[in-house]
């Protein structure tokens, strides 16, 4: 059994004897006789070297694709060596939240570094220390803009499935209203059908840039007709994308929330990732979440620490507007450090890639007669018709080593490209393509 | 302990400058912003806000905490203090300077102590 | 310390990215970003050493003894970091076929039933990323049920006791519910009395931490949860203080309906200065339908995925934050039954042993054993010396030491709430105690110096007014 327990047997008996008790058990007196435990109905402890293969064994039974065209959410990107250098320092990755600024300068700067590029990147003022996830900082931005006045919100139903049930969950929590803004024929949130929703109790309208289908969505008319009607906009972004789509700022959004998992994170199936969630300077009181303020110490020096707690649930307890606390602060780093190691020139170039692979695959894929459901603009995401049953194609894939796109629902295949599917490795697809289907 | 006599107060800290019969501007207590530390943000009410004397009308923000301002009377928000917007600071530097609203309409209120009364609630409270 | 922007230098860059071969495709003028990215141009030693100076910067479990309270902030295993950073566990996409990520699913289901054994539950779901998110599903599923039994619209109060962590009544508000706090009696536990006045038709549900959050077990807690079911109501277990029982008695037994845990505090998962977390939450059976998201089920052909018939929805996407549950998973294995058992154990005697050490220099705000933290009050310091809990927490930092948690509960006027964990020698316990009882010496001997505290840390103290009357949230170029 491993243990990490550093006491003898005779620490333990003189700090028994400190405390005038004979053995542990007199400490836990107070617990009724009838619901002590006589037993935990689990294996022995096993020795660090049966553990790692035991553990190591179930990861043996995942299989991994050397090659992926799947995103719908997460998506697989290069990952530069500093990212995982920084993010296993003992002292980053054992700290608890940085309450006491004197011995957490190295975090809260951190911290502040991230809000800073987060602001940066969505063209907002101010960023917190993130949240959750994606799905869980859209769900919070939607609740940040209700009033007794607004009290209902409009989803674009272009937004990925996920974010949708997500924000619908917490709806159900706080027992305000949902309403999904249709989808038009060309794949797009249908402008005029927002514009017969919008009325003075719609608290936001939330639109994700990039959608599901990965198609760019003409944000800058869907926020005006919200701001037309006295409602918030909120807009989901890719944040690789963000390097080269107009920022949520110059879309004139009050919020910008997004998934922060492309920023140096790996897959992992599905967690952690990162919520990013920023705004402009008017509703910065109502972020939920840790923020990071810059202030000075007693001796005049900058320094870091965190503020507006008033905000937040162990101050306002009951009337706070969100229960959080923990952030993904580690995920946080990750993406600090990828945005400073990449900079503007690499993050644009990884857009650009995406952009361009993207393109590319959806040409080779045209010509085996997988054809684009839409003609709208799109970043590294499209949904394509399929000559054959998607299963067949897709189980066809996988036994030569590649996770095809997503077979949607609906119908259609949900195709990602990325930086890491260069021409050689979409030109293995096509290959791998005309094998399954006989082509 | 600063306690001005031309003013009425309410046992909730609060303090009343009646501008007429009808209409009060209302701020705290020198020992209300003492108790409650630096004030670093008011989320002030909007004007046409109705208010209800006894029930919490907005609240103020110190570092590590929140105190709600209750409404000493039943009526409707004429009138905020934008300067304190920017500088919350005011309300300690000179608690009786920064009225924090106008209220007018008014058609009731809390039990409204003098400044002789409003003392000796203090002194209790010590 | 400069910040990432201060150091960044035109021209200064690391190419971690080819150029693409495909030329020929790119983003319409029109649609693209005017605003110009300001991300800092640095090269890849400036950026090593620039966090290499932060992480010097911060004190982590690895740096020194971190008695923070209420957050068990014990030794994270080393197995556990390696095991997670696997390629079989980071690779996989959480939409690949699940034929291809059998790995994945029993990962979840062998957690998750290893922590319905340690809790006393029937089912257990991974989506909360943190034991706040977990407090919400747990809440939403106990709204849920109300619903289903047509006695949502008449249950509308959740009851929390003054002692409570923040969260409880901010997840309640979350949950449309308003809140009745209840006080604690005496001992720091829930007053009866108050609990039955409290109790009606009108009550959808208790939530408690037990221990609590003064760290006595309630000794009446069969009590309490009769109270509460015998009125409709359901009984949410917060998990934050499991590492006192775990073993040793469980939620499901003392009545709870539905637990969260915070694997980030019992497991030995690390907090990553302040996450990811994960708040897994766990229910009896009655309250299974309502999970959110996906749960794993063991068929003949291997695990699947399935949606609970009434399922809540879903609280973020995919499983929650994934890595954690293997870091937990593979530190429930290596300890074991016993190991578990062990760990808890030494946790209470660990406490206990601070808590009589220090009795005779501070005055402790429960007289009783403890169970895996104690709290301690300055109140008698504070009218006598001006002396108050964030200065005395302050002056430990110059010893080396993390200050226990400050101000929580708020029951306990000026209180230090001190946790010491399992993992932490006796010598280490020793080492701590002298600081403390050198801190109050000098508390009586100099107490003007303390309020100077602390002196040998990077920064001294700050000026947290400033920081939130005139929030600098980003970093400003021009200001220099």
């Amino acid at each position: 059994m491993a243990s990490y327990i550093p006491m003898s047997a005779e620490e333990r008996r003189a700090m028994l004897d400190v405390i005038g008790v004979g053995s542990p058990a007199e400490l836990f007196a107070a617990i009724p006789p009838r619901i002590k435990l006589p037993a935990l109905a689990l294996p022995p402890g096993q020795s660090e070297l049966e553990t790692c293969l035991l553990m190591a064994g179930l990861a043996a039974k995942n299989r991994r694709f050397p090659l992926i065209f799947r995103g719908a959410g997460a998506y697989w990107h290069y990952i530069p060596a500093i990212v995982g250098s920084v993010i296993n320092k003992e002292e980053f990755v054992t700290a608890y939240t940085p309450y006491q600024a004197e011995i957490s300068q190295g975090i809260l700067q951190a911290i502040f570094e991230f809000q800073t590029m987060i602001a940066d990147l969505t063209g907002l003022d101010v960023a917190n220390a993130s949240v959750y996830d994606g799905a869980s900082a859209a769900a919070e931005a939607v609740n940040m803009c209700r009033d007794r006045r607004r009290n209902k919100a409009l989803i674009a139903a272009t937004a990925p499935p996920m974010v949708i049930e997500t924000i619908r969950t917490y709806c159900f929590g706080n027992n305000s209203g949902l309403e999904l803004i249709p989808c038009g024929p060309d794949g797009l949130t249908d402008v005029a059908a927002l514009a017969a929703l919008l009325n003075d109790g719609i608290s936001c309208v939330y639109v994700q840039q990039l959608n599901f289908s990965g198609l760019i969505e003409d944000a800058a008319t869907l926020c005006q007709l919200a701001h037309d009607a006295g409602a918030k906009f909120i807009l989901g972004v890719n944040p690789i994308a963000a390097a080269i789509l107009p920022s949520a700022g110059e879309i004139g959004a009050d919020i910008a929330v997004g998934e922060g998992q492309p920023l140096g994170l790996p897959l992992s199936f599905g967690g952690p990732y990162l919520g990013l969630m920023a705004t402009g300077a008017e509703m910065m009181r109502k972020l939920p979440g840790r923020i990071v303020g810059q202030t000075t110490d007693l001796e005049g020096r900058r320094a870091f620490v965190l503020t507006l707690q008033a905000r937040e649930q162990h101050i306002r307890r009951e009337k706070a507007g969100s229960n959080i606390c923990s952030n993904q602060n580690l995920c946080a780093l990750a993406a600090s450090v990828y945005l400073a190691a990449m900079g503007n020139e690499g993050l644009i170039t990884a857009a650009q890639n995406c952009y361009a692979h993207a393109h590319y695959l959806a040409e080779r894929l045209a010509e085996l007669g997988f054809v684009r459901l839409h003609s709208a603009e799109f970043f590294h995401e499209f949904v394509t018709d399929s000559p054959m049953p998607p299963e067949r194609l897709l189980a066809g894939l996988e036994e030569r080593g590649i996770l095809g796109g997503l077979a949607l629902a609906e119908g259609g295949i949900l195709w990602c490209a990325t930086e890491m599917t260069g021409k050689a490795e979409i030109d293995a697809l096509v290959k791998a393509i005309r094998e399954v289907s006989g082509q | 302990m600063n306690v001005p006599r031309e003013l009425k107060y309410v046992k909730t800290h609060e303090w009343l400058n009646y501008l007429q019969a009808d209409k009060v501007r209302i701020g705290i207590s020198d020992y209300a912003q003492e108790a409650l530390g630096d004030i670093v943000f008011i989320n002030l009410p909007a004007v046409g806000d109705p208010a209800t004397a006894g029930e919490p009308l907005f609240d103020l923000e110190s570092v590590k905490a929140v105190e709600d301002i209750i409404s000493p009377v039943t009526g409707e928000v004429t009138a905020i203090n934008e300067k304190l917007l920017d500088h919350p600071e005011l309300i300690n530097a000179d608690p009786y300077e920064a009225w924090l609203v106008e209220i007018g309409e008014i058609s009731g209120s809390e039990e409204l102590l003098s400044a002789a009364e409003y003392e000796a609630l203090l002194a209790e409270e010590e | 310390m400069k910040l990432l922007f201060e150091r960044s230098r035109e021209g200064h860059s690391a190419q971690h990215l080819p150029q693409t071969q495909l030329s020929g495709y790119s983003l319409p003028e029109q649609l693209r970003r005017c605003r110009e990215l300001r991300l800092p141009a640095l090269a890849e030693t400036e950026i090593s050493r620039h966090y290499t100076e932060l992480s010097q910067q911060v004190h982590g479990v690895n740096s020194g003894f971190y008695p923070l309270g209420s957050c068990t902030m014990k030794y994270n295993p080393k197995i556990d970091e390696q095991i997670a950073s696997l390629p079989g566990f980071t690779g996989i996409h959480p939409l690949q076929p699940v034929s291809t990520a059998q790995g994945c699913l029993e990962v979840l289901d062998r957690a998750g039933q290893a922590l319905c054994e340690i809790t006393g539950m029937d089912a257990m779901s991974f989506q909360p990323a943190a034991g706040a998110h977990g407090e919400f599903t747990g809440l939403l599923l106990i709204k849920a049920y109300h619903q289903a039994r047509g006695e949502g619209e008449q249950r509308t109060k959740v009851i929390v006791p003054d002692s409570a962590h923040g969260t409880n009544p901010a997840t309640a508000t979350m949950c449309g519910y308003t809140i009745v706090n209840i006080a604690s009696n005496a001992a720091g536990g829930v007053d009866l009395d108050a609990l039955r006045r409290a109790v009606g038709a009108d009550t959808a549900a208790l939530m408690l931490t037990n221990p609590n959050t003064v760290g006595i077990f309630d000794p009446n807690i069969l009590e309490i949860t009769r109270i509460v079911h015998e009125a409709g109501g359901q009984c949410y277990y917060d998990g934050a203080n499991m590492n006192a029982i775990m073993g040793l008695a469980r939620p499901g037994d003392m009545g709870f309906d539905v637990v969260h845990l915070n694997i980030h505090k019992t497991f030995a998962t690390p907090h990553g200065g302040g996450g990811p977390g994960s708040g897994p939450c766990g229910c009896k059976a009655h309250l299974a339908p309502f999970l959110p998201a996906d749960q794993v089920t063991e068929a003949a052909d291997g695990y699947r995925l399935e949606r609970p018939a009434q399922s809540i929805g879903r609280v973020k996407a995919f499983f929650g934050n994934f890595l954690v549950v293997v870091k937990a998973l593979t530190y429930i294995i290596s300890l074991g039954a016993e190991g578990i058992v062990e760990a808890a154990e030494t946790a209470v005697l660990n406490a206990n042993y601070m808590k009589k050490r220090l009795s005779p220099y501070y005055h402790m705000a429960y007289d009783d054993f403890c169970m895996h933290e104690f709290v301690l009050s300055l109140a008698g310091e504070k009218s006598r010396f001006d002396v108050s809990a964030l200065d005395v927490a302050k002056a430990l930092m110059d010893h080396g030491m993390h200050p226990p948690t400050m101000y929580f509960p708020l029951i306990v006027p000026e209180a230090l709430m001190i946790e010491p964990t399992e993992t932490e020698s006796k010598d280490t316990l020793d080492e701590a105690i002298e600081a403390f009882i050198a801190v109050q010496r000098q508390l009586q001997a100099d107490a003007a110096s303390l309020r100077q505290a602390p002196q040998a840390t990077p920064v001294r103290r700050l000026d947290e007014t400033q920081a939130a009357r005139r929030p600098v949230l980003t970093y400003q170029e021009k200001e220099l």
